[in-house]
């Protein structure tokens, strides 16, 4: 049997690998993950260090120009976009994966006290202005790594998850094939793992990407306002500080937008990601 | 006589409609009959009369608005617990086979999942698939492995038979089980329902719009309109001494193969409800759910 | 003669899978002209709703392989995406198999109407309702109708409303696929009769209608196709299909309708013994050899052809003079 027959079996990774949009997306992202965990050994400068005359157009010697200081700013992101992985990673999953439990067992008990109360949770959580939240929260921590303001931003952003999770939990609820698996006898976790879960996998993929981006942008709004890491940098980080000392109106466009186009690139490979696995997954969307 | 396995027992279903209206529809309403081990009973009327939702309330699907259903004797709408335990002994064919499977799972899933929660042992898992695949007329090589989407109607329809076949119940819920299946195919599964039955004593609730089918498979038949269970007993009683408007209305509408329609009547469903209430409103002797005959119940008024 | 409203030459509708062909309509011939409906019969799975979707929308994994479907003088087959567009709900139209149940439970019925027809490029304005509306008194139904939602109605009120919806821009010709098989029997008798009344009218030129009761083909259809796994195995008039058919599944097939009469306690009909064969990569031969009891070699070797033994009445096996003239099957 060749190995194209033996790949055949197993479909979802056939297709998979067959979908154009998974691969491209895929390889994006796979080349600036490994980028960011190798950046700092192939960075040619430190973030920090002064690296040549400020105000350099991108050049071979700086691929991404130089700051109002003299720092490389490829150099800059490399370090940066570590930070912003493990943001956009820490603050996505946790903000995804309580969302999801949450909107879940929420949309398939509807109607229970179950229901009630993690609905009222969610919607408490909903009217308080999460960046009052934060501010609050951060400002009563002396010490801040990444990691810390990234659970921070995971625990206060999966209530608009809860309640779109639940909304469409509650109409694959009543399909009949979740009632035949529930006249099958399957668990409560079964049906809603196979039935509701993965029947929803673009729109979790989706909601993780907006996660994911979303912890990142609000990583960028905490950076602003002074409350981000105590120490490091990250693309958010750069960004202000390019906002702050006027890069855009001195001329200086690849102090901004460079670490921008990076970040956009990022959640573009995400979107691609995930518009091609809707093929994958969906087996009527499949191209034969 | 044999022993009543379920007692369906003035059982009321509500719906309420649109999003915040107050308006409801009484889907199921005042609804109460016996089913006996090893009975067919066949469960008859307009498309939206509460047929399906019966059938799920006994699936224990649904709540029941009033009304209790007892299996064993013991009431199943107060006990929430024990589910599986019903399921194995309780089952279903829903109306919509196209609904009916998961669409990102291959069709194998639907005998796994009963393997996994009903049958002991996985021995001899691929010869009873086989079998039961066999018995409904479908090749297990050509179906077994597929994507739900790949398959017609009838074909998923026969699935999930074959999987209710595996499955040594005591009651059977088969929602039009049959409506997408050609003419030999359909006697060939009733031939084989009733066979089981008569063996080993699973009842059957047929729900059907083919009354000629009804009319061979069936013991008991109840008619229903607009949610009121409006005749039932004996199916030959029924048949051959219709007493409600509705129901012989329906038994004159069976088309006939072999005699056309007159084309010249002028046909309208839509009267019958005029004629029902004038029913209602003379039979002043009459009143409610009442015995014309031994084994023959009317409804003369709501 | 009188003009055909669609031709259909040797057509193949294969679906493509990752282990080869489906071959779910493979070689087919048959016409209907203008003013008639043809009723199409067969064993669920052998390529009824194929044909109907085929002839509405190629859509992946269905794949158009040979042969024509000519539409008015116009094979459909070769017309691009766009073209087809405008042929659509005016020429040719369809209600696909379930298409009751596709109302939105929470949008009143006009508003399903208006979504509907908008995709459509119609405008849903008042005068388009008011052709809705007397199209709604053709069909005895309430105006009130408009403003209910669906789960107020009952499956005969929807179907009815499908086929009002369905009919709109006066089609061709109007394929529907099993519209009759979840109403009760007095729906079913109402919404039959109004497939040919519109005949009549003139707001459909022809119909194609797929069931499985025969019993309801034989009411309305003016001639009826049966189909076996792809293949067409007879055509005739309805009378002669119900009493005189000649193909030995149509005669196995009409014989295991049941009888007025007969209760399973007193008398066992039978259906046909054995399975359908698997349409994957099918080679040559009769399909239905397997289980026909007058098979021969040649049934095996060769796949028998469609032929015409008497005006109007085509019928495709190698030992149909035997088969036709046996008496008890
Ligand atoms: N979830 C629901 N919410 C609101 N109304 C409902 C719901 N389910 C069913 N109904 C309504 O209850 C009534 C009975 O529906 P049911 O499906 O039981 O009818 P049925 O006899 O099975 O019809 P059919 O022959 O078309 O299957 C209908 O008026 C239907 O619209
Ligand atoms: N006895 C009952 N009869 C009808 N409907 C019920 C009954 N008990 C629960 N339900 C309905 O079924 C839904 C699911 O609740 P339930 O506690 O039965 O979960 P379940 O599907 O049985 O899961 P598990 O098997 O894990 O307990 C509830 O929303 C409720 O409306
Ligand atoms: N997407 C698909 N891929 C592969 N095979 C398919 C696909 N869709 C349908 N088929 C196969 O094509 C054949 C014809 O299917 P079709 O839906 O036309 O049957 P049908 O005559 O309408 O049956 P029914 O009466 O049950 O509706 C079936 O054998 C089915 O398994
Ligand atoms: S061709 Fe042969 S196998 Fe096919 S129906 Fe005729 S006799 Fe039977
Ligand atoms: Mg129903
Ligand atoms: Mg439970
Ligand atoms: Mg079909």
């Amino acid at each position: 049997m060749s190995f194209i027959d033996k790949l055949k079996k197993n479909d979802n990774l056939y297709f998979a690998l067959r979908n154009k949009k998974v691969i491209i997306g895929a390889v994006i992202f796979l080349a600036l993950l490994i980028t960011a965990l190798i950046g700092p050994i192939i960075a040619p400068y430190d973030y920090e260090e002064f690296a040549g005359a400020p105000y350099a157009n991108p050049s071979f010697q700086h691929l991404m120009g130089t700051s109002i200081f003299g720092r490389d700013v490829f150099s800059q992101v490399l370090y940066g976009l570590r930070s912003t992985f493990v943001v956009g990673f820490v603050g996505g999953t946790l903000g995804t994966v309580i969302g999801l439990i949450i909107g879940f067992f929420a949309g398939y008990r509807s109607g229970s006290m179950l229901d009630e109360i993690l609905m009222m949770m969610t919607n408490i959580l909903l009217v308080i202005p999460t960046i009052a939240l934060l501010i609050i929260l951060s400002a009563y921590l002396p010490y801040r790594g990444v990691i810390t303001q990234s659970m921070i931003i995971g625990f206060t952003s999966w209530p608009w998850v809860a309640r779109a999770v639940r909304s469409q939990t509650l109409s694959l609820r009543n399909k009949e094939f979740v009632n035949l698996s529930r006249i099958s006898g399957a668990s409560t976790f079964k049906i809603i793992k196979d039935d509701i879960a993965y029947n929803m996998f673009s729109y979790v993929f989706m909601v993780y990407i907006l996660q994911f981006a979303g912890a990142i942008l609000t990583s960028v709004s905490l950076d602003f306002i002074g409350l981000g890491p105590t120490k490091g940098i990250s693309l958010g980080l750069i960004m202000q500080d390019a906002v702050n000392w006027n890069a855009i109106q001195l001329g200086m466009w690849w102090w901004a937008i460079l670490p921008g186009v990076v970040l956009t690139v990022l959640v573009t490979s995400l979107y691609f990601i995930n518009t091609g696995l809707d093929e994958v997954f969906n087996p009527t969307l499949r191209e034969m | 006589m044999s022993e009543t396995i379920m007692k369906i027992d003035h059982l009321q279903k509500d719906f309420s409609i649109g999003l915040m209206s107050k308006k409801k529809v009484h889907a199921v309403n005042d609804v109460s009959f016996d089913i006996k081990k090893g009975e067919i009973i066949s469960l008859i009327g307009e498309s939206g009369s509460g047929k399906t939702t019966i059938g799920k309330l006994i699936l224990r699907l649904l709540r029941p608005s009033d009304g209790h259903i007892y299996y064993n004797d013991k009431d199943i709408t107060t006990d929430y617990k024990n589910k599986r335990d019903y399921y194995k002994k309780v089952q279903g064919i829903f109306q919509d086979p196209f609904a009916s499977f998961n669409p990102l799972f291959k069709i194998d899933r639907i005998f796994d999942m009963i393997f996994k929660n009903f049958i002991e042992s996985d021995k001899n898992k691929k010869e009873k698939i086989n079998d039961a695949l066999k018995c409904v007329g479908m090749n297990p090589e050509f179906i077994l492995r597929k994507y739900p989407h790949q398959l017609s109607g009838g074909q998923l329809q026969r699935l999930l038979i074959a999987r209710a076949l595996i499955m040594d119940v005591d009651v059977l819920v088969a929602d039009e089980l049959i409506s997408m299946l050609d003419a030999s195919t359909r006697i060939d599964v009733l031939n084989l329902l009733a066979s089981i039955c008569k063996e080993k004593g699973m009842a059957v609730l047929f729900v059907t719009h083919d009354l000629s089918l009804g009319y061979y498979i069936s013991d008991t038949t109840l008619i229903m309109h607009r949610g009121n269970l409006v005749e039932k007993g004996k199916t030959s009683l029924i048949y051959n001494n219709p007493v409600h408007p509705y129901t012989q209305m329906l038994l004159k509408s069976i088309p006939d193969i072999g005699k056309r329609w007159d084309k010249n009547e002028k046909f309208l469903p839509e009267d019958i409800n005029k004629k029902i209430d004038d029913f209602y409103k003379n039979s002043d002797i009459k009143k409610g759910f009442i015995e014309v005959e031994d084994d023959h119940k009317v409804l003369f008024s709501l | 003669m009188t003009e055909k409203i669609l031709d259909v030459k040797d057509l193949k509708l294969y679906y493509k899978t990752l282990k080869g062909y489906v071959k779910a309509i493979d070689g087919i011939n048959f016409d209907i002209k203008r003013g008639e409906i043809l009723g199409i019969a067969g064993e669920s799975g052998c390529g009824k709703s194929t044909l109907g979707n085929g002839l509405i929308l190629l859509k992946k994994p269905l794949n158009y392989i040979s042969g024509q479907a000519n539409l008015n003088g116009k094979n459909i087959m070769n017309l691009k995406n766009k073209e087809m567009n405008t042929l659509r709900f005016k020429d040719i139209s369809i209600i696909p198999q379930f298409a009751m149940d596709a109302f939105s439970p929470t949008k009143k019925i006009k508003t399903f109407i208006s979504d509907i027809v908008s995709q459509h490029n119609i405008n849903p304005d008042e005068k388009f309702f008011d052709k809705v509306r007397e199209r709604l008194d053709m069909v005895n139904l309430n105006h009130s109708v408009l403003n209910n939602y669906s789960i107020e109605l009952s499956g005969g009120m929807k179907q009815r409303l499908v086929m009002v919806i369905s009919t709109l821009l006066d089609p061709e010709l109007l394929i529907c696929d099993e519209v009759t098989s979840a109403l009760d029997v007095s729906s079913q008798r109402f919404v039959a009769n109004m497939i040919g009344d519109f005949r009549d009218k003139k707001i459909i030129g022809s119909a194609i209608f797929i069931t499985h009761d025969l019993s309801i083909l034989y009411q309305i259809a003016d001639r009826i196709m049966v189909m076996y796994a792809g293949h067409i195995a007879e055509i005739a008039d309805s009378d002669t299909i119900v009493k005189n058919p000649k193909h030995p599944y149509t005669k196995a097939l009409i014989s295991s309708l049941p009888k007025n009469d007969v209760q399973y306690k007193d008398e066992q009909l039978s259906g046909i013994d054995g399975t359908p064969p698997n349409l994957l990569n099918i080679g040559e031969g009769c399909r239905f050899r397997f289980r026909c009891k007058y098979a021969t070699d040649i049934c095996a070797k060769q796949t028998p052809v469609q032929e015409e033994i008497s005006s109007g009445h085509t019928l495709a096996c190698w030992n149909y003079k035997k088969a036709g003239s046996d008496k008890n099957v």
